[in-house]
């Protein structure tokens, strides 16, 4: 059992302008097994916070902690969290050109599990999880993410966060620019590993519809840098037929 | 030729061909008070049925290109010899020849090499450059009608070695010239890989990357002229660099004549900048006298490393060394990929692996 410990987190990122507050004063606390809905409207500061636990150079922490099982996340480098235990699925991931999707992944499981993993149990592995995703096996020589279309993304998303098992995923967006049929692939790859595994996730997103595949423990309200309301699943019926409208002009 | 060593003008720096070069760093080797001597460099490293090769007289075995190129004269000038190395015609040649250097002493030398590939032959040359040398060096490639070269040359040469090179091919009749240029090594490397076309039909694809890390000055000065109807050209070369003072030179002059009709060319080139007080100097030129082509096109672009690949990389627990390395070979493996010998391929990123981490980039 871990938990992943947000507490007053406050970050801000240069602009022309100086420094912006983007987030003013974040308190979540997540557990294994638990999933918890961020919803927002669109520049609430969702991704902000996502980026900001994984530690994106661009956003500076100015108050509040993050803790993973008491250890303090934030004196962590990137990849140091990621070997922690937390996952970023991101909203737009990254092209690498030149690097197979295959190296990649061997590469990253290597570093999150210390060692390189044994090539005859990890070829099953990678096919079993790609079967599973409806992806076609010639994507594994494909540089990572480059030509990718929006939905190929996601899975391969999802495919590493099925092959890196993290205590934590943060999912950013994922469920944007997917069509219906890849979104109830990429919800049954979530589900699937939360089965598996004791993950707990913390999904962002704008809509509710994802919410109908990937159930929610807890919904939470994020609006203007910080979380403002917090509930359980009926929460979400509520934004579906109200929006946002209230947080917002509040 | 005794007319061109009384009336011989070193360089002084302010000519177009010569301005980024620093020419105190030559060795000698355009040294008008220098004396060169011969060497016939190149060798074979095993025969190969198909292949000859043969030392000729300089006299009774001309260069087949007029070259502007004052390193290139100057080696006509003092190479007494050439290696002549020929395909025979119709030859299918499937492993690839390969090639190495031998006689080189570091003392200012010039070797010329005349590499003629017979009608409808198809071969791979792979020449290994290593060791320590001031070396003046001429290949030039004869392409019969229907013929197909790819020429690799491997630039692994010690850190201390000084290189001037032309390597011009005159590709005709329906004929491919595929040239693949890899510069990793040498203290100064000034290449000339050039193309014109004697014949409809034909067509030659120049690839190459260079890596430049302290004080290297990799210069890379392509030609392709456009001389005749219906050819084609594709250019990408591909180049990163570290480390103080590492400094790059790409130009791609691209010469589209009035008879050239039905030109297709284009020409790429893109650096990598991974730390500061580096130079990459690049300039693609497209010259052009008629407008009865097919397309020409040129793109340089010039970046640093790309934080956000480093980011999405690292936050898959990849430590930031060992991302920087991958988007380094990912950025060079387009290139490296068409060596298509595994043991090559592995040998020259292994060789810019080290190079980055003795720079500690």
């Amino acid at each position: 059992m871990s938990t992943l410990d947000i507490k007053g987190l406050q970050v801000s990122v240069a602009t022309e302008n100086g420094f912006t507050e983007i987030l003013r004063g974040v308190d979540l606390t997540i557990k294994s097994g638990e999933t918890h809905a961020i919803m927002g409207p669109n520049g609430s500061g969702k991704s902000t916070l996502a980026y900001s636990i994984a530690g994106h150079p661009k956003y500076t922490i100015t108050g509040g902690s993050v803790t993973l099982d008491g250890v303090d996340v934030l004196a962590m480098s990137v990849d140091e969290r990621a070997k922690a235990g937390l996952f970023l699925a991101m909203q737009y991931p990254v092209e690498v050109p030149g690097v197979s999707v295959t190296n990649f992944l061997r590469t990253a499981a290597t570093a999150i599990r210390g060692e390189a993993p044994k090539v005859r149990t990890w070829v099953g592995e990678v096919k079993e999880a790609m079967a599973a995703l409806n992806m076609d096996s010639n994507f594994a020589e494909r540089s990572v993410n480059e030509g990718f279309s929006g939905g190929e993304k996601k899975r391969h998303e999802i495919l590493q966060l099925e092959l890196l098992k993290p205590k934590f995923a943060i999912l950013d967006e994922t469920d944007s620019g997917l069509d219906v049929d890849a979104l109830r692939i990429v919800s049954e790859g979530v589900n699937r590993v939360k089965s598996n595994s004791d993950l707990g996730i913390m999904l962002i997103t704008h809509y509710t519809r994802i919410l109908r595949y990937i159930k929610p423990d807890f919904v939470h309200v994020f609006a203007a840098g910080k979380i403002v309301e917090e509930g359980g699943p009926e929460l979400a019926d509520k934004l579906e037929e109200k929006g946002y409208a209230e947080y917002t002009t509040a | 030729m005794s007319t061109l060593t009384t009336n011989y003008l070193a360089p002084s720096g302010r000519e177009e061909a010569w301005r980024f070069t620093p020419l105190s760093r030559l060795g000698g080797l355009l040294d008008a008070a220098v004396n060169i001597e011969n060497v016939n460099s190149i060798v074979l490293q095993s025969p190969i049925e198909g292949v000859s090769l043969s030392t000729k007289s300089s006299s009774d075995l001309p260069a087949i290109s007029i070259s502007d190129d004052l390193a290139s004269i100057r080696a006509r000038e003092f190479a007494t010899e050439v290696t002549h190395i020929e395909i025979a015609k119709e030859v299918d040649l499937s492993q690839p020849v390969l090639l190495a250097r031998s006689g080189l002493n570091g003392k200012p030398q010039a070797s010329r090499t005349l590499i003629s590939v017979g009608v409808n032959a198809h071969a791979t040359l792979i020449l290994q450059n290593t060791g320590n040398a001031i070396l003046s060096d001429e290949i030039e490639f004869d392409l019969a009608p229907g013929s197909n070269l790819t020429f690799v040359s491997l630039q692994e040469w010690d850190s201390k070695t000084i290189h001037l090179g032309r390597q011009h091919a005159v590709v005709s009749k329906d004929a491919t010239f595929n040239s693949i240029v890899v510069t990793v090594g040498g203290s100064l490397v000034r290449l000339l890989p050039t193309v014109e076309y004697s014949g409809p039909g034909s067509s030659a694809d120049l690839q190459g990357l260079y890596f430049a890390t302290d004080g290297q000055h990799l210069e890379h000065r392509l030609f392709v002229n456009h001389n005749v109807p219906n050819a084609k050209s594709r250019v990408n070369y591909k180049g990163a660099l570290a480390g103080d003072k590492a400094h790059t030179v790409w130009i791609g002059d691209v010469y589209i004549r009035a008879n050239a009709e039905g030109t297709d060319t284009y020409e790429l080139n893109r650096n990598l900048l991974l730390s500061d007080g580096a130079r990459a100097d690049s300039v693609p030129n497209l010259e052009i006298e008629t407008g009865e082509i097919v397309g020409a096109g040129h793109a340089s672009t010039t970046g640093r490393f790309d934080d956000e690949q480093l980011f999405y990389l690292s936050s898959r627990g990849i430590p930031a060394e060992v991302a920087r390395r991958l988007v380094i070979r990912g950025f060079f493996a387009e290139i490296i990929g068409k060596i298509k010998i595994e043991e090559i391929e592995n040998r020259l990123m292994d060789r810019i692996d080290s190079e980055l981490s003795k720079v500690g980039a």
